[in-house]
């Protein structure tokens, strides 16, 4: 990230790695935080399976995410083609 | 009071810009939108400006709910863009998103399918000219299909119109259902509009090809026409369920591998869409309602992204993530309001999204559709994944590129900040919002349970976005071209045509040959016998004709005889 950097210019507070990782840090800590807020309060479920166990939804979006992001690459390998691919095809 | 055809106005006023010196014509075409809206408030419900032509009956203008929350969002889209595009002094851009703005406003009040279809081709014929005006061979080439496919949906309007027509004996747009062929038909121009899965491919071809100002008119109009479209004429479809259920799926997987942020903000508009339709599809009146507030909302936050991206492409010159990075130093005001957008598309509480898009999925768990509420839950997430973080992410951070444009105009930024205060205060209070649904709200969005099971989805997908981030799982940005349905109608069938041509004209020249060689053939035949040399056309000495004479007269005594 440092390496692009101009000598002279303003360094910024996420051009600081250990900013970064506080940022991430934050991040784990406010999933764990709303995984406990299950604990607090009475869900109001439409199907039984939203409240099988503390943090459903989190559970959810997270598995969904991965299986979204790994396919999508798997995907890449069937349908990537070079960035000029229509335009040679008009050219034949 | 003047009362005037909402849509309209812009229409006319339009072909004024031409006359008008630059120096005014941005505060006159600021006032078009702003005076048509104020238009909409004076209108009272019901059907104006009816008229009979050739024995039928026109109804140009009805308003009533659904129309209204259109037109409104519509006007106030048209007043964002104009500001946005300040700065630009191309007559034609001008024009074109003037006319598109007030057809798609049209469209909207249209009471008879007629009426519905000028409106519709009109959008179509006026949109094109803000993707030719980026004035690239590509763009050109888009510009083509887009209108080849927009006309299209139109022709099948008409279509299915007349045969509405012979078999009700009335052109009234009003709730039809799947009921013959004439509603098919219309289904169909809707759902080319509405980009459905399959008839989806001219979105995303078209619009990261417009103009930076352009492709924010585009964001805004057509598509919504459709879904005002579908929600009057085909509400309670069962089928437009399971449509809208891939819709909000599949594109998202294109999102993620897309490199042209622009596209990726497309492929996102399309499942956004996918919402609406689910809402159409269950057809309820707490559904409908979502489908109408989540238009509203997201014509605000899809035009705040494509701004920004926008904004983007217009200091930098590119929008590909592959070449992006690292911009937030030097376009601060542009990174914030982007993040308003992603944050509003993904739902975030005290965002737009947030109180829009829980209508559509809380209609879709209480009516019993309990995979196509695990599929909106999936596609919400993933909205997060590549909208909410992957578009400011590649954009603005990540790698820092060495790029350091200027900040946007600030045209541009005064348009991108009334968008987001827009966002953020709909998310805030949305009351008003609920007020001018089409019917009765009865909804909280704020309760417990929904806001710690929306952030909880959230956080945990932008959990899984950094932890594939660290460990290099997650798929950079490459320069390339994702091959999508438009493949069949952009290499497989001319390539087929070509193969069949390959294949055709060998044998076509071999049916030639062939028999051109018999008509050589029969010409050298009587060539060689009544040619020149030929054994017919000989000169022959009279002795042999004597000869032949006597041969002849003996026959025919003989004959005679018998």
């Amino acid at each position: 990230m440092a390496d692009q950097q101009k000598p002279d210019e303003k360094k910024y507070w996420l051009d600081d790695q250990n900013n970064v990782k506080k940022i991430i840090w934050a991040l784990y800590i406010v999933c764990g935080l709303s995984v406990i807020a299950d604990f607090f309060y009475h869900k109001h479920v439409h199907y039984a399976a939203e409240d099988w166990i503390p943090g459903m939804y989190g559970w959810y979006g997270f598995i969904g995410c991965v299986f979204l992001v790994l396919s999508a690459k798997v995907l890449r390998k069937i349908l990537m083609r070079d960035e000029d691919y229509y335009d040679e095809a008009d050219d034949d | 009071m003047i009362e005037f055809p909402p849509g309209l106005l812009l229409i006319i006023g339009a072909c004024f810009v031409p006359l008008l010196p630059h120096v005014v014509r941005n505060a006159y075409m600021l006032a078009l939108p702003v005076i048509g809206f104020w238009g909409l408030l004076i209108l009272p419900e019901g059907i104006h400006f009816a008229f009979d032509i050739f024995g039928y009956t026109l109804s140009p203008v009805r308003v009533d709910g659904l129309s209204l929350i259109f037109g409104y969002i519509f006007h106030i889209a048209a007043a964002i863009s104009i500001i946005f595009a300040f700065h630009m002094k191309d007559t034609v851009q001008q024009m074109a998103g003037l006319v598109y703005a007030g057809a798609a406003i049209g469209g909207a009040f249209a009471g008879d399918l007629i009426t519905l279809f000028i409106y519709w081709e009109a959008t179509a014929i006026a949109s094109v000219f803000l993707i030719w005006s980026s004035r690239t061979e590509a763009a050109y080439r888009t510009g083509m299909r887009y209108l080849v496919i927009q006309v299209g949906s139109g022709v099948l309007l008409l279509a299915g119109a007349i045969l509405q027509y012979k078999a009700t004996g009335s052109l009234d747009f009003s709730k039809m259902g799947l009921t013959g062929p004439g509603p098919v038909l219309i289904f169909i121009a809707f759902g080319i509009k509405a980009a459905f899965p399959l008839l989806h491919n001219w979105l995303q071809d078209a619009y990261p090809e417009a103009t930076v100002t352009g492709t924010v008119f585009l964001s805004a109009f057509t598509t919504k026409l459709a879904i005002y479209a579908l929600a009057r004429g085909f509400p309670g479809t069962e089928m437009l369920i399971w449509i809208g259920a891939t819709m909000t799926a599949f594109p998202i997987f294109y999102a993620v591998i897309e490199n042209d942020l622009r596209r990726v903000l497309a492929y996102s508009l399309n499942n956004q869409l996918g919402f609406m339709v689910v809402g159409v599809g269950i057809g309820t009146e707490l559904a409908l309602n979502g489908t109408a507030a989540h238009a509203f909302s997201h014509i605000l936050y899809k035009a705040l992204l494509f701004m920004s991206m926008g904004a983007v492409l217009y200091r930098t010159g590119t929008i590909k993530g592959s070449e992006l990075g690292g911009l937030y130093k030097s376009m601060p005001y542009t990174t914030g309001f982007c993040i308003v957008g992603a944050a509003s598309i993904s739902a975030f509480p005290l965002f737009s999204g947030f109180i829009s898009k829980s209508l559509i999925i809380t209609a879709a768990a209480t009516e019993g559709h309990w995979i196509v509420w695990l599929i909106l839950l999936f596609a919400s997430a993933g909205v997060f994944h590549h909208s909410g973080i992957k578009i400011p992410y590649f954009a603005f951070f990540q790698h820092d590129s060495g790029k350091r444009p200027k900040e946007a105009p600030s045209n541009m930024l005064f348009a991108m900040g009334i968008a987001a205060f827009l966002c953020i205060a709909v998310g805030i209070y949305p009351a008003p919002l609920y007020a001018i649904l089409p019917f009765q709200v009865n909804f909280v969005p704020y309760t417990t349970t929904h806001v710690v099971t929306q952030l909880q989805l959230l956080l945990f997908s932008a959990l899984a976005f950094t932890i594939l981030m660290k460990t290099g799982l997650y798929p950079p940005e490459l320069k390339s071209t994702n091959l999508d349905f438009d493949w069949t109608y952009r290499r497989m069938l001319p390539k087929l045509l070509k193969t069949i041509g390959k294949v055709f004209v060998p044998a076509d020249q071999f049916v030639r040959t062939v028999f051109l060689n018999r008509v050589e053939k029969f010409i050298a035949s009587v060539f060689r016998h009544h040619g020149p040399e030929g054994l017919l056309a000989r000169t022959w000495p009279t002795g042999s004709t004597v000869l032949w004479v006597a041969v002849l007269l003996a026959l025919y005594m003989v004959f005679y005889f018998i």
